[in-house]
């Protein structure tokens, strides 16, 4: 049966409830990538010493910008440091937050509340006070690690240069973000039914194969979505090196790929290479998460 | 049979994750009551005896700039957290409720903004701002800060599940227009929803840092992130600074652990997971 033909107001009604986000989505989203798009194929070409007006023009570039972004070695370095950075956080905060959720969800046990408040406190923390924070607490002379490793006669780590500086960025990430994560899969624990866990005990199952063989699996949508969001935070990651950079010199300008593009755009002047590199990662970003969302469909259909 | 000695171990090692992530928390209270030298010489978790000093010293910084950050943060994230959840709102109810010509294309192309990286934005977006004459100005934060692809998702899923199909078909029936339907049926019932949406947004505009961070160059209109920022990098050449950029950043926490504990049961995380039950 055809449903009867709503009136005018109706049809037109969504169009009108959507036209604040639509106009706010070209202002402020469309429009700069397009703008983006645009100055990545510009560049400037000075004549003679490059003074008065007229003496600096915009030309066209063509792919020019795009070639020198793909080979400079600094991007790809920073693409290679943020795998490694990436590689070490992701793995370790979302374990952790499995790990968490599990044990919040088994019987008996004591604190949970405040431990899962504790835990999900950090998220409340912004970035860059997170990593002033760490970044004291990496200090060997105010932090109270090295504090106690020193009045045992150990000399303790140096997270602030070479590979420690990994784990420290990670570390700061991993304690930011592990709570959210966790509450995250908590939540779709508890919407498992317990008549699952019923008949498994039945069957004789000890709490650990109740875990590994109907938890972990029922959560596998949540940990999808978990890491997906982890992976494109992993990308985007500015705020925690620009922070400790201060307080190490081993930390580059250029260390991960956003801060080379804010280091070209706003030290150096360069909008238009500093365009091209920005739609470079933001195809990569694209790609990488597409290609991960179509891994995840494929298996999932598979599975069913 | 489980011994009592297996019982405890989830609950300890539970308790060790709550203290890994208290630790930095404890550590900025402490930090934030010693002196300059106390600072350095004393152990990290010992109280120290200048926590008035420091607060004195914070606040006569720069004619009291660092409580004008205080302020631009409550400003920039209440008013965008405030309009970006009645966007979301209006926007989620359209997308679950009707049926209409570009639906799914219009939500695609919405959601793929949480994948843009904010740098690729930021920069054609401050030149745009530039061009406009709005850099450096408080709407330059404020206006980029309301669409939020991911407050839409929430309330479109929130929206479909809360709001019955047959409540909105007997509203019309009884004559409501739709924007008065949208207002007084649907509204109501989207609220604990849009309370999540709001907190969220709050969180992340709070702790929003490239954003402001490119946009302003006046510091009387940074937000708390970015003035703690310019603290830290004079501090690095200035040790007599850090107690001040310490002191700061224990209060610039503590509205939003506040706003945390206080409004806990409003936090509606299972949205997120979309296992949302009616």
């Amino acid at each position: 049966m055809a449903p009867p033909q709503p009136r005018p107001t109706r049809r037109l009604a969504p169009y009108a409830f959507l036209a604040p986000a639509t106009l706010l989505f070209s202002l402020f989203f469309a429009l700069p990538i397009g703008y983006a798009i645009y100055l990545s194929f510009r560049a400037v070409r000075v004549k003679g010493l490059g003074l008065g007006s007229g003496a600096r023009t915009e030309v066209w570039a063509g792919l020019g910008n795009y070639t020198s972004a793909l080979s400079d070695p600094e991007l790809l370095g920073g693409a290679g440091r943020t795998l490694v950075y990436g590689a070490l956080l992701v793995p370790a905060m979302l374990g952790a937050a499995l790990f968490f959720a599990l044990l919040l969800d088994t019987p008996a046990i004591r604190f949970g509340a405040f431990s899962r408040l504790a835990i999900f406190l950090p998220y409340a923390v912004p970035g860059i006070v997170a990593s002033l924070l760490w970044g004291f607490l990496y200090l060997p002379t105010v932090s109270p690690g090295y504090f106690l490793l020193t009045k045992a006669g150990m000399a303790g780590p140096d997270l602030l240069s070479g590979n420690g500086l990994y784990v420290a960025l990670a570390n700061i990430a991993v304690w930011g973000g592990t709570g959210f994560n966790m509450i995250v899969i908590y939540t779709s624990l508890r919407s498992i039914p317990v008549e699952l866990y019923e008949a498994a005990r039945l069957d004789g199952c000890s709490e650990l194969q109740i875990a590994l063989k109907i938890k972990i699996p029922m959560v596998l949508p949540s940990l999808v979505l978990t890491f997906f969001f982890s992976m494109i935070a992993t990308l985007q990651v500015f705020s925690e090196p620009m922070t400790l950079k201060p307080m190490t010199n081993a930390l580059s300008s250029t260390w991960s790929p956003l801060m080379k593009v804010y280091r070209d755009a706003f030290v150096q002047g360069d909008i238009y290479s500093a365009a091209a590199t920005s739609v470079v990662i933001a195809v990569a970003t694209l790609i990488l998460s597409f290609g991960f969302l179509k891994l995840v469909n494929k298996r999932t259909d598979g599975g069913s | 049979m489980r011994t009592k000695s297996t019982r405890w171990i989830p609950t300890l090692i539970l308790l060790l994750g709550a203290v890994y992530c208290l630790v930095p928390i404890i550590w900025v209270v402490m930090a934030s009551t010693k002196s300059g030298q106390e600072l350095f010489t004393t152990f990290t978790f010992a109280p120290g005896s200048g926590f008035l000093d420091n607060l004195a010293e914070l606040s006569s910084y720069r004619d009291g700039v660092y409580w004008r950050w205080m302020l631009n943060s409550a400003l920039y994230a209440g008013f965008g957290a405030l309009l970006s959840a009645a966007l979301s709102g209006v926007t989620g109810y359209a997308l679950a409720k009707y049926r209409f010509r570009g639906r799914n294309a219009l939500f695609s192309i919405l959601l793929a903004g949480v994948l843009m990286p904010p740098i690729t934005l930021a920069i054609p977006q401050y030149l745009l701002m530039a061009e406009a004459g709005l850099a450096d100005s408080y709407w330059s934060v404020l206006l980029p800060s309301i669409l939020s692809p991911y407050g839409i998702y929430l309330a479109r899923i929130y929206a479909a599940a809360a709001i019955p199909d047959e409540v909105v078909e007997a509203a019309r029936v009884d004559g409501a227009r739709e924007f008065r339907l949208f207002r007084s049926v649907a509204l109501p019932m989207m609220v604990p929803g849009l309370v999540t949406v709001f907190l969220f947004q709050f969180v992340a505009i709070w702790n929003n840092f490239l954003l402001p961070y490119i946009m302003l160059g006046d510091d009387s209109k940074f937000p708390v992130t970015v003035g703690l920022y310019s603290l830290l990098q004079q501090g690095a050449n200035a040790p007599a600074l850090y107690t001040l950029v310490i002191t700061g950043a224990l209060l610039s926490i503590v509205p939003l652990i506040a706003l945390f504990l206080g409004l806990q049961r409003y936090w509606r995380i299972d949205l997120l997971s979309g296992a949302v039950k009616s």
